[in-house]
C-alpha cells in the first residue's frame, strides 16, 4: 500500500494547530503532508499581530517550533499559494507550477479583509489590517504622514487604530454602526469605551460611513462621509471586518453559503468527502462563520481525529463566541447571550463613567448567569465566563460591583465545579487543571493558557500556592517574620541576620538587592539611628544612599518637607531661589510639595545647605517612610470647614516624619465631608466631622485604586494620633516587603475586623507594645539631612567620581523645554545604541 | 593591624596594558560602588564585596545609557557577585560584566588589582 498524502492548503494559526494535531496522533508518521502557504513566512500569532509594533519582531510572533517541520518529515512550502484544485484527479496546483496528488485536502485558507466598495479605495496609501506583510507597509508609509483614518471601529479596527497612534500619526476611528465594537459590547459598554479611548487621544466619529476616498494625483488626501464632512488625511486602513476566503473551493464546484464560508458537516468535511475545510473559511455546520482561533483550533482538531481514524473522535458543531481581550490598554470582554436575546432574561449594570467601567450580566428568569459585557475592568471575566450557564453562589449584583463598594469578599474560582472550562481557547476545564501543580506543566500537558492567556490569573489561583514564600533567594523567611526575629532577637546588623537567619547557600555571601533595603528598613523601624551609618549604609539603595530621587539620565531630584502643603512667602522664596540658582526644573508635586529635579549627586550637598539654613527638612520623598499628610485649608478660611484640617495635617506629619515602613505612606486629612484632601485615597486619610475626625485607612491611588475604609468615627485629638500610631505600627510590623496597607489590609485574614480588634480593642494586648515604639521614633527624630551636612565622613559620598572629587558627570546634560531643563537623553546614547 | 596602620592600598584598574590608580581601600564601603573617570571619558564603577575582593565593570546601564551602575547595590548569587542597576534592577555579573536576566546584554569589565 502507498503512503497517503495529505495536502493542506494555508498555513495560518488553525493550519499550524492541524499540524501539531496530525503529529501528535501519529498521523504526520504514515502520510506524506505537503502544505502550500501563500505568505513568505511560517504561522506566526496573528492574534498577537500588533505586538510587532510594540517591539515583538516577526521571529518572535512564529508559532513554529524550530526543527517541527524536519521532525515531521512536512513538506512546508512558502510563497507558494494554492492556484487550482481539480478533483476529478485530486491534485492541487501552485502558483510555482508544484502539481500535488492529494488523498486527502484540508482547506485551512482563512479569510481576507474586507474593503467596501467605495470609490478611491485603491489610492496610494490604502492599507488592510491582517498579515506582517501589512503591518511592513503600514510602518513605513506612516513614515511621511501626518494623519491616519481606520475605517472600521471593531476589535480590528481598534488594533489598528491603536497602532497607527503609537506610530505617532493623528489617529481617526470611522465606525458605521452607532457605536465602537458593536459585535461585541452594547451601547452602555460602546459608551465605556468611546470615553476612555477619546481621553488617550483618539478621535472617534461612529454613525457615519466613508463614501469615498479622495486622492491627489496616485496618494490619498481625504475621505468623504455619509454625514456630508471631510476627514483630511494621508493613510487609511480597511478594517471593516473579513469574509471567508473561498475562492478555491467555488471555482472547483464545492458547496459554499450564500453569504460566502466552505459548506462543511460536524466532521468539518465538505460537499467532497476527500476534501475539509477548517477556521475561518468554513461555513460550519451551525450555519456560522467563525472568525475566532479557538473554533478553528477545535476544527483542525476534529480533522486530525478523523484522519487519525478516531472512531469516537470530536465533532464540531459550534463554539463558544466569548472573548477577553486588551484594546488600546482597555479590557474588553464578551461572553454568553452578551445582547441578551433570551426569552425573559434581564441586566444588571454597573457604569461608572468617570472610571470608564462598564459591566453587564444578563440573567435568566431562573437566576442562571447566561452571558456579560465587561469593559475597562475585565479581571472577573475569567470566573465569570466558566459560570455561564448556572445559577452563581452569589447575587448578580454582587458580581458586577467593584472590590470595596459593598461587594463581599470576591467570588473564588474553588467555587466553580470541576467542569466549569477555564481555557476556553483551548477547551480545559478545572477539573484537568487541578489535575497539575504548577502553570508551566499545566501549559505543557494541557496546553491552558497558552491561547489567548485570559485565563493565566484563575488557574494561577487554582494551583497549590507555592510552599517557599521566603523573601528572596538568601531568606526563606517573609519580611513581617524578620521583623520579629530582628525585634526578639535584638540583632543589629545585616550581615548577622544574614549568617544567622539565611539560607543556608546564602550566609557568608553579599545578600542580594531585595533583600538588603528591606532589611535595612526593618533596623531603621526598629530604632537603629541614622540609616547611613555603617553597614546599615550599604544596606540603602540609590535614593537613601543619597537622600534624593535618582531619575533616569543619573540626576537626582530634591522634595523638601512642607508640613501640610502650608509655606510661608519667605519659604517658598528660598526654594525658587534654589531651583533659580542650581539650574533645577521645579514641578508642583500632586502632595502639595515642590520637587527641584535635575541635580547632580555632588550638588546636593550645597542644595541642601541652603535649604536647611532656611528650616527646611528632608521631605524623605526618597524613602519607603511617610512622604507628606495634605490638606485642605479647613475651618479657618472655608465657609464649610467644621475643624482645623492643615494644623492637623502639620501635627501628624510633623509627628511620623522619618518613620521607616514596608513601603511609603501616604496621609491626607480633609476639613469637613466635601473631601477636599482626598483622604480616603490614603494610606490613613482623616476626615473631619462636627464631632472630632473619622479615620479612614487602607486607601490607594495609583494603579490599583482603593477607597479607604472608616476605622472609627468621631476621634478626639488625642484618641485618633493614638489610633495612628498602633494602625502604623502594627502595619510596619505584620505587612511584607513592598506592600502598601491597601494591599496589606486585603490580605490580613479577618480583614478590617480583625484590624480594628487589634487597634481598637487591643485584642492581642499589643498596643502599649505599640505605642512606646512610636514614642520611641518620635523622640529619636533627626532630621537626616541635618545630620548629614554637620559631617564631613558622611559628606565624602556625595561625589561623582571617586578619582576625581571636583568633576561633574559629564554624563548629566540638559536642554531646553518650556523655559526650564529636561534631561539631555542624547548624551546617554553617544555610545552608540544599547549594546544588545 | 588596623587599617589605619596599613600602608595605604591603591585599587587599581587595567586599561589597555596599564594600570590606572583609582582609590585607597578606604574610600570603598563593602557592599556599595564608587564611579570612577577613566582618560577616556569614559566611566567605570568599582565595587568592594564582604570578603573585600574588588571589581571593576562599565558604570553605564546598558539598558538606559545612564551611568549609575555604581549606584546599585551589590549582592551575590552562587557565590558570585552581581551589582543591581538602580534604574530598572537588571543584574549584572561583577567579574564578567555579563547581564544575569539577559543573555544578550553585557558591560565590560576591568581586570583590578591591589598596589
Amino acid at each position: 500500500m502507498t503512503t497517503p498524502t495529505i495536502v493542506l492548503v494555508g498555513h495560518g494559526m488553525v493550519g499550524q494547530h492541524f499540524l501539531e494535531a496530525l503529529a501528535e496522533r501519529g498521523v504526520t508518521g504514515r502520510a506524506r503532508v505537503v502544505v502550500l502557504c501563500e505568505e513568505p513566512r511560517p504561522a506566526y500569532d496573528r492574534v498577537q499581530l500588533t505586538s510587532y509594533f510594540s517591539g515583538r519582531t516577526p521571529d518572535d510572533l512564529s508559532l513554529v517550533e524550530d526543527g517541527f517541520m524536519a521532525r515531521h518529515g512536512i513538506e512546508l512550502h512558502l510563497d507558494d499559494p494554492a492556484e487550482h484544485i481539480d478533483r476529478a484527479t485530486r491534485t492541487v496546483t501552485s502558483r510555482s507550477g508544484r502539481t500535488i496528488t492529494y488523498d486527502t485536502l484540508v482547506l485551512a485558507t482563512g479569510s481576507y479583509p474586507f474593503v467596501p466598495p467605495v470609490p478611491g479605495r485603491d489610492a496610494e496609501g490604502c492599507f488592510v489590517y491582517r498579515t506582517i506583510e501589512d503591518l511592513l507597509a503600514i510602518e513605513e508609509y506612516a513614515k511621511t504622514s501626518r494623519t491616519g483614518v481606520v475605517v472600521g471601529g471593531g476589535l480590528l479596527g481598534l488594533e489598528a487604530a491603536g497602532a497607527l497612534k503609537g506610530l505617532g500619526l493623528d489617529t481617526h476611528v470611522v465606525e458605521f454602526a452607532p457605536r465602537l465594537m458593536p459585535v461585541q459590547v452594547d451601547d452602555g459598554g460602546g459608551a465605556a469605551l468611546l470615553r476612555t479611548i477619546e481621553g488617550m487621544g483618539l478621535t472617534v466619529h461612529t454613525g457615519v460611513g466613508t463614501q469615498e476616498i479622495v486622492a491627489d494625483g496616485p496618494a490619498v488626501t481625504g475621505m468623504n462621509l455619509s454625514d456630508g464632512s471631510t476627514l483630511a488625511t494621508d493613510l487609511v486602513v480597511f478594517s471593516a471586518g473579513v469574509r471567508p476566503r473561498d475562492q478555491l473551493a467555488r471555482d472547483t464546484g464545492l458547496a459554499v453559503g450564500d453569504r460566502g464560508g466552505i459548506v462543511v458537516d460536524e466532521r468539518c468535511r465538505t460537499s467532497d468527502p476527500d476534501v475539509y475545510a477548517i477556521g475561518e473559511c468554513a461555513l460550519a455546520s451551525d450555519g456560522r462563520v467563525y472568525g475566532l482561533v479557538a473554533p478553528g483550533y477545535d476544527m483542525a482538531k476534529t480533522v486530525a481525529d478523523v484522519l487519525a481514524d478516531r472512531t469516537s473522535g470530536s465533532t464540531f458543531t459550534g463554539a463558544d463566541t466569548s472573548t477577553k481581550l486588551k484594546l488600546l490598554g482597555v479590557d474588553v470582554a464578551s461572553f454568553g447571550d452578551a445582547h441578551g436575546t433570551a426569552e425573559g432574561c434581564l441586566d444588571v449594570v454597573y457604569s461608572d463613567s468617570r472610571s470608564g467601567v462598564y459591566r453587564k450580566l444578563v440573567v435568566g428568569a431562573d437566576g442562571a448567569l447566561l452571558g456579560g459585557v465587561l469593559v475597562g475592568d475585565a479581571d472577573s471575566y475569567g470566573m465569570l465566563r466558566p459560570l455561564t450557564g448556572s445559577v452563581p453562589p452569589v447575587p448578580p449584583e454582587q458580581l458586577v460591583l467593584p472590590a470595596g463598594a459593598g461587594a463581599p469578599a470576591a467570588l473564588g474560582p474553588s467555587a466553580l465545579p470541576d467542569e466549569a472550562v477555564i481555557c476556553s481557547c483551548h477547551n480545559v476545564t478545572k477539573g484537568e487543571i487541578c489535575a497539575h501543580t504548577t502553570l508551566p506543566e499545566v501549559k505543557k500537558c494541557t496546553k491552558a493558557g497558552t491561547g489567548c492567556g485570559s485565563c493565566v490569573k484563575v488557574i494561577g489561583q487554582l494551583l497549590p500556592q507555592a510552599a517557599d514564600q521566603g523573601l528572596c533567594g538568601c531568606f526563606s523567611y517573609k519580611r513581617s517574620e524578620l521583623y520579629e526575629i530582628v525585634r526578639t532577637l535584638g540583632i543589629t546588623s545585616y550581615a548577622e541576620l544574614l549568617d544567622s537567619h539565611g539560607r543556608e547557600e546564602a550566609r557568608g555571601g553579599d545578600g542580594c538587592e531585595i533583600c538588603k533595603p528591606a532589611v535595612g528598613s526593618i533596623l531603621a523601624s526598629l530604632g537603629n539611628g541614622y540609616i547611613l551609618d555603617g553597614e546599615q549604609g550599604a544596606l540603602q539603595d540609590t535614593n537613601d544612599h543619597f537622600l534624593a530621587n535618582l531619575q533616569r539620565n543619573g540626576s537626582y531630584s530634591v522634595v523638601p518637607r512642607i508640613p501640610g502643603g502650608e509655606i510661608t512667602p519667605d519659604k517658598l522664596i528660598v526654594i525658587g531661589e534654589v531651583a533659580r540658582d542650581f539650574g533645577l526644573y521645579t514641578k508642583i508635586t500632586g502632595g502639595q510639595r515642590i520637587d527641584l529635579f535635575g541635580a547632580r549627586v555632588d550638588q546636593l550637598p550645597a542644595i541642601w545647605t541652603r535649604l536647611v539654613d532656611a528650616g527646611f527638612e528632608s521631605g524623605h520623598a526618597y524613602g519607603k517612610s511617610l512622604r507628606t499628610v495634605k490638606s485642605c485649608v479647613g475651618q479657618t478660611w472655608c465657609r464649610y470647614g467644621v475643624q482645623d484640617s492643615v494644623r492637623m495635617a502639620i501635627d501628624l506629619e510633623l509627628r511620623y516624619r522619618g518613620l521607616r515602613a514596608p513601603h511609603k505612606l501616604k496621609s491626607a486629612v480633609s476639613g469637613c465631608a466635601r473631601e477636599c484632601a482626598e483622604a480616603q485615597s490614603k494610606d490613613f486619610g482623616v476626615i473631619a466631622t462636627a464631632n472630632g475626625w473619622n479615620l479612614y485607612v487602607g486607601g490607594n491611588g495609583g494603579a490599583t485604586p482603593r477607597h479607604a475604609d472608616l476605622l472609627a468615627q468621631d476621634l478626639s485629638d488625642a484618641e485618633l494620633v493614638r489610633l495612628i500610631d498602633r494602625f502604623l505600627m502594627f502595619y510596619i510590623r505584620t505587612a511584607d516587603r513592598l506592600e502598601r496597607t491597601s494591599v496589606w489590609l486585603e490580605r490580613l485574614e479577618g480583614g478590617l475586623d480583625h484590624l480594628r480588634d487589634v487597634v481598637v480593642h487591643d485584642s492581642l494586648g499589643l498596643c502599649g507594645e505599640l505605642e512606646a515604639m512610636m514614642a520611641r521614633h518620635v523622640a529619636g527624630y533627626r532630621d537626616e539631612w541635618a545630620e548629614t551636612l554637620d559631617d564631613p565622613d558622611r559628606l565624602r559620598r556625595f561625589v561623582s567620581f571617586v578619582n576625581a572629587p571636583d568633576a561633574p558627570d559629564p554624563s548629566v546634560k540638559f536642554v531646553a523645554e518650556r523655559d526650564q531643563i529636561k534631561p539631555d537623553l542624547t548624551v546617554l546614547t553617544l555610545e552608540g545604541t544599547l549594546t544588545r | 593591624m588596623t587599617i589605619q596602620d596599613a600602608p595605604a592600598i591603591t585599587l587599581q584598574i587595567e586599561l589597555a596594558g596599564t594600570w590606572l590608580p583609582v582609590c585607597e581601600i578606604t574610600r570603598l564601603t563593602p557592599g556599595r560602588g564608587m564611579a570612577a573617570l577613566l582618560p577616556d571619558g569614559r566611566q567605570a564603577a568599582v565595587f568592594l564585596d564582604r570578603a573585600g575582593t574588588a571589581y571593576a565593570i562599565d558604570n553605564r546601564d546598558p539598558f538606559t545609557g545612564a551611568q549609575v551602575l555604581s549606584r546599585g547595590l551589590l549582592g551575590s548569587a552562587d557565590g558570585r557577585a552581581f551589582v543591581a542597576s538602580p534604574l530598572l534592577k537588571q543584574r549584572f555579573d561583577l567579574e564578567t560584566g555579563r547581564c544575569l536576566d539577559d543573555a544578550e546584554v553585557s558591560v565590560r569589565a576591568y581586570p583590578v588589582r591591589w598596589a
